[in-house]
């Protein structure tokens, strides 16, 4: 209800005293608790700005935060006035609503900060009064498209242009195969492949525009040229017959690789493909009679079609077919004045030139193609009204074809300027995702180096540790004591540690993509060896393939660098992921095949691994068995990528026994 | 072949005459010719009303009310209505909120017509503190008075059967449709009306004068308790 009715509702029920003598039952008691209205000044301090209000003001709402007794938990009963850590620009707008019952929205303002000042203070965005409702709308859709797209971009849907990264290795051939078709320059064999289709499709477009030169016929009918088509059939069938071949093959591979073939059959480019080949099928089978080959020469026409999978080719297409279907009603709302202007000038016209004779306006329709000619000022001129009242109807028509025409054009060029700065966004964003990516990791790895330093205090205190490392000396403020004892205390419980994660893919060779990938693993040992050169990884991946099993093993029990962790990050971008199960872990031993092929698509948050950097050759040896690192992948589709526990197997072969492969990984999901 | 000539020429004519008119029209709109006289007066109406109210002291005399109560409904009052004057739209619009289910229109105006003692077409907010005070503040004898006022329409000192009759549609009316038990035509403010008078006019003349109305209500227990209910309402 509006703030006004609240003002009124004493004046309404006074004026209930005009029912009384009509009553004729008697009125019910007025209900209790109606206190006398009394009014206070109340003080209300937004980040230090205050700001004053009637309580009447605030009690107009009472659905809201200041309306109701909600705002009882910010009064500070020293100051006697309610404190907000908000916005105070923002707090304006908000007030406002209070003391006029209209919101209104802030033009330079971010409509996401609005939008949360709102959901503070317990306003429902809804109540945006009308002048400012569209405006808020557009801006909100915007922003969230924009957010949609990121969000896409991040996760590269299947088959998204999006997406750049590298398909983990043992990614079935189908997967890949669609990945190469979609995304051409991510291998070089699709590269090859993309150019070969479209040198095809060129030239059995050019190929059909040739046929139908006329070529100097020699010899047989020397008088009468035909065209190039009739002169060498041969050679372009053979000609067409090697494109359409090439673009069935290309069809059914993009069928067979297709995630989805229902959805990859019915959508536009597949049935551009379908209609551009079918032709000539069609036409090997058609008995090469007279009455059919009237239709079947119909047919040819649609072999036109084929330049329209250059569309796969050219963004530029594409964006233009979308910016069309986008603006479909400007162009509906065009063809239909069009079509009421040319009936209502045909029929005037009509009229106009019935009484001349020999006129060319032989009937209404026949006065359709002047007035479209007209209209849209081409004039040619076949057609041209002689009468006085004619010609003043017809320069009349081709004013207003102007008009018409131009109004919906700005429209759709303004649509397609949308779409086209859109996908000039999008194209920018993914190159500036990775650089970005790369420095907030590195922010992050900060964070790590802190939790492994803390260890290691920790740890060598444990063993009455000979060494203070050099590097200790790091001061860590309270928040990151309790992280870092509370990360601490989740290794005991399992009996797992962190690992590095750098090594690990140092060793492998892994490509770890923007941290986005959840690499747990567990070191087991805090050893460190003082030889180390390299980091031996023992490497287990949620979707492993064997070799890289041996491979792992082989390297455990090869002499191993020290390293006693890789950096890890504490991915804080897994805000986009939601925090999936506890993988459970991956051990690098015969049982670790079982586990291994787990929560391959898991959409997992990226686990923390923590390693403590070992600078080489000053740690002293400690005997500790070794956990193997086990990784998981994660995020939809990601590769899983393995973490290395760096392992002082070279020295301790011994100890490299089966007791560190049944050290599992732990996965975390980012803090 | 005369025939013929004369229609094109017809046409020819009819065609000239309506480029013609099409466009004086097309200009008269582009706002270059003017056939109407009356902007100026356009122009005037475009001045707000405002209205300022008495002083605080007189409103204080004159009514029952405290200061501190007469500030908070003048705050109230201007919020809603900066320029400082009620009108009848304005009126039936906020009393239509308070009774969405009916049609509260014509006892809208019938209570703007009491309100407005002045009868100058706007409720201003000395009319509406000093109704406020009658009818809360108010002696009985006062607020039988106003309420007399109300049924009289005409003002004329008599309540006749026909403005019984409006008063009581128009109460009726304010239900709506959904009621229980369902409201027929006009069977139940008939009906109201005569028992109304049959307890107010003594003297069976047709008419209920201003005493009969207040020596039948003071007799009636029901009215008389139900006076003091709305005594709290600010």
């Amino acid at each position: 209800m509006a703030a006004g009715v609240a003002t009124w509702l004493p004046f309404a029920r006074a004026a209930a005293v005009g029912w009384l003598p009509l009553a004729q039952q008697p009125l019910p008691a007025a209900p209790q608790g109606c206190e006398a209205r009394s009014d206070e000044v109340l003080v209300v301090n937004v980040s230090g700005r205050r700001f004053q209000t009637w309580k009447n003001t605030l009690d107009r709402y009472p659905d809201t935060l200041l309306g109701s007794s909600e705002k009882e938990f910010f009064f500070d009963p020293d100051s006697g006035e309610y404190f907000f850590d908000r916005d105070p620009d923002l707090f304006r707008h908000v007030l406002n609503f209070y003391r006029t019952g209209r919101l209104h929205c802030p033009r330079q303002e971010c409509i996401q900060a609005f939008d949360e000042e709102l959901a503070f203070y317990g306003i429902v965005p809804e109540l945006i009064g009308d002048c400012c409702l569209e405006e808020y709308r557009d801006r909100k859709k915007e922003n969230a498209e924009r957010l949609a797209e990121d969000e896409e971009a991040e996760l590269g849907g299947p088959g998204g242009a999006g997406a750049d990264w590298a398909l983990p290795p043992g990614s079935p051939f189908r997967q890949r195969l669609w990945r190469a078709f979609e995304n051409p320059h991510t291998s070089t064999m699709a590269l090859v492949f993309y150019y070969v289709t479209g040198f095809f499709i060129a030239v059995s477009v050019i190929a059909n525009v040739v046929e139908t030169i006329p070529c100097a016929a020699g010899g047989r009918a020397g008088w009468r040229e035909e065209p190039c088509g009739d002169r060498f059939p041969l050679a372009f069938f053979c000609m067409d017959t090697a494109c359409v071949l090439i673009f069935t093959g290309e069809y059914l591979l993009r069928l067979f690789a297709a995630p989805s073939r229902g959805r990859f059959l019915r959508s536009v480019m597949s049935l551009i493909d379908a209609v551009a080949i079918l032709p000539y099928y069609i036409g090997l089978f058609v008995p090469k009679n007279d009455d059919l080959s009237g239709a079947f020469v119909t047919l040819r026409v649609f072999r036109v079609f084929r330049i329209f999978k250059f569309s796969r080719h050219s963004q530029g297409l594409r964006i233009l077919g979308y910016t069309l279907k986008s603006c479909a009603s400007e162009l509906g709302f065009l063809l239909f004045s069009l079509t009421m202007a040319i009936i209502i000038f045909a029929t005037v016209m009509f009229y106009a030139e019935k009484g001349t004779s020999k006129t060319n306006f032989t009937s209404i329709p026949a006065a359709f193609w002047y007035t479209i000619v007209t209209m849209t000022t081409l004039g040619y001129g076949d057609m041209v009204p002689s009468t006085i009242a004619g010609k003043i109807f017809g320069s009349i028509c081709s004013l207003s074809g102007v008009l018409v025409i131009a109004l919906p054009v700005p429209v759709i060029v303004s649509n397609f300027s949308r779409i086209y700065h859109q996908n000039q966004r999008a194209d920018k964003r993914r190159a500036q995702q990775k650089v970005r990516l790369a420095r907030i990791r590195m922010a992050k790895s900060g964070t790590t180096t802190a939790f492994l330093q803390y260890k290691r205090n920790r740890g060598l205190e444990d063993q009455d540790g000979a060494e203070r490392p050099a590097l200790s000396t790091r001061s860590s403020s309270a928040f990151e004591q309790q992280h870092h004892h509370l990360l601490h205390c989740l290794e005991k419980t399992t009996s797992h540690e962190f690992t590095d994660e750098s090594t690990f893919s140092e060793a492998l060779g892994v490509i770890s993509l923007g941290g986005q990938t959840s690499r747990s693993t567990s070191v087991s040992s805090q050893a460190v060896i003082g030889t180390s050169t390299r980091a031996s990884s023992l490497i287990s991946s949620c979707c492993p393939r064997q070799n890289k099993q041996r491979r792992a093993i082989r390297l455990a029990n090869s002499t191993a660098s020290v390293s006693r962790g890789s950096m890890q990050e504490l991915d804080t971008l897994a805000g986009h992921h939601s925090p999936g199960p506890q993988s459970s872990r991956a051990s690098l031993n015969a049982k670790t095949h079982d586990t291994l092929t787990l929560n391959c698509d898991s959409q997992d948050l990226v686990a923390a691994i923590i390693s403590i950097p070992t600078p080489p050759a000053n740690t002293p040896d400690e005997s500790r068995p070794r956990s193997p690192a086990s990784d998981r992948g994660e995020g939809p589709g990601r590769p899983s990528s393995g973490s290395s526990s760096s392992s002082r197997g070279a020295l301790r072969n011994s100890s490299l026994g089966p007791s560190y492969l049944l050290h599992n990984a732990v996965k975390i999901s980012s803090l | 072949m005369l025939t013929l000539e004369w229609e094109s020429e017809g046409l020819q004519t009819v065609g000239i005459v309506v480029i013609i008119c099409a466009s004086l029209k097309l200009l008269h709109l582009l706002g270059l010719i003017d056939f109407s006289e009356d902007s100026v007066e356009d122009e005037m109406e475009m001045a707000t009303v405002r209205h300022r109210p008495e002083a605080l002291e007189l409103l204080e005399a004159q009514s029952k009310f405290t200061k501190k109560e007469l500030q908070i409904l003048y705050r109230g009052f201007k919020n809603e209505c900066p320029s400082g004057v009620v009108n009848e739209e304005t009126f039936k619009e906020i009393y239509s909120q308070f009774f969405p289910q009916g049609d509260s229109t014509t006892y809208a105006h019938f209570l703007f017509n009491a309100f407005d003692t002045d009868h100058n077409g706007s409720v201003s907010f000395e009319d509406f503190v000093m109704g406020l005070s009658i009818l809360l503040r108010g002696t009985v004898q006062e607020k039988l008075n106003w309420a007399f006022n109300l049924y009289d329409i005409n003002k004329d000192g008599y309540i006749t059967k026909e403005e019984m009759l409006d008063i009581m549609k128009a109460i009726y009316d304010m239900m709506g449709k959904c009621t229980y038990p369902v409201l027929k035509e006009d069977a139940p403010s008939r009906q109201h009306v005569e028992t109304f008078f049959q307890k107010m006019d003594k003297n069976k003349d047709g008419v209920v004068t201003i005493d009969e109305f207040i020596e039948s209500c003071q007799k009636d227990e029901n009215i008389m308790r139900s006076m003091q209910l709305f005594e709290n309402v600010i």
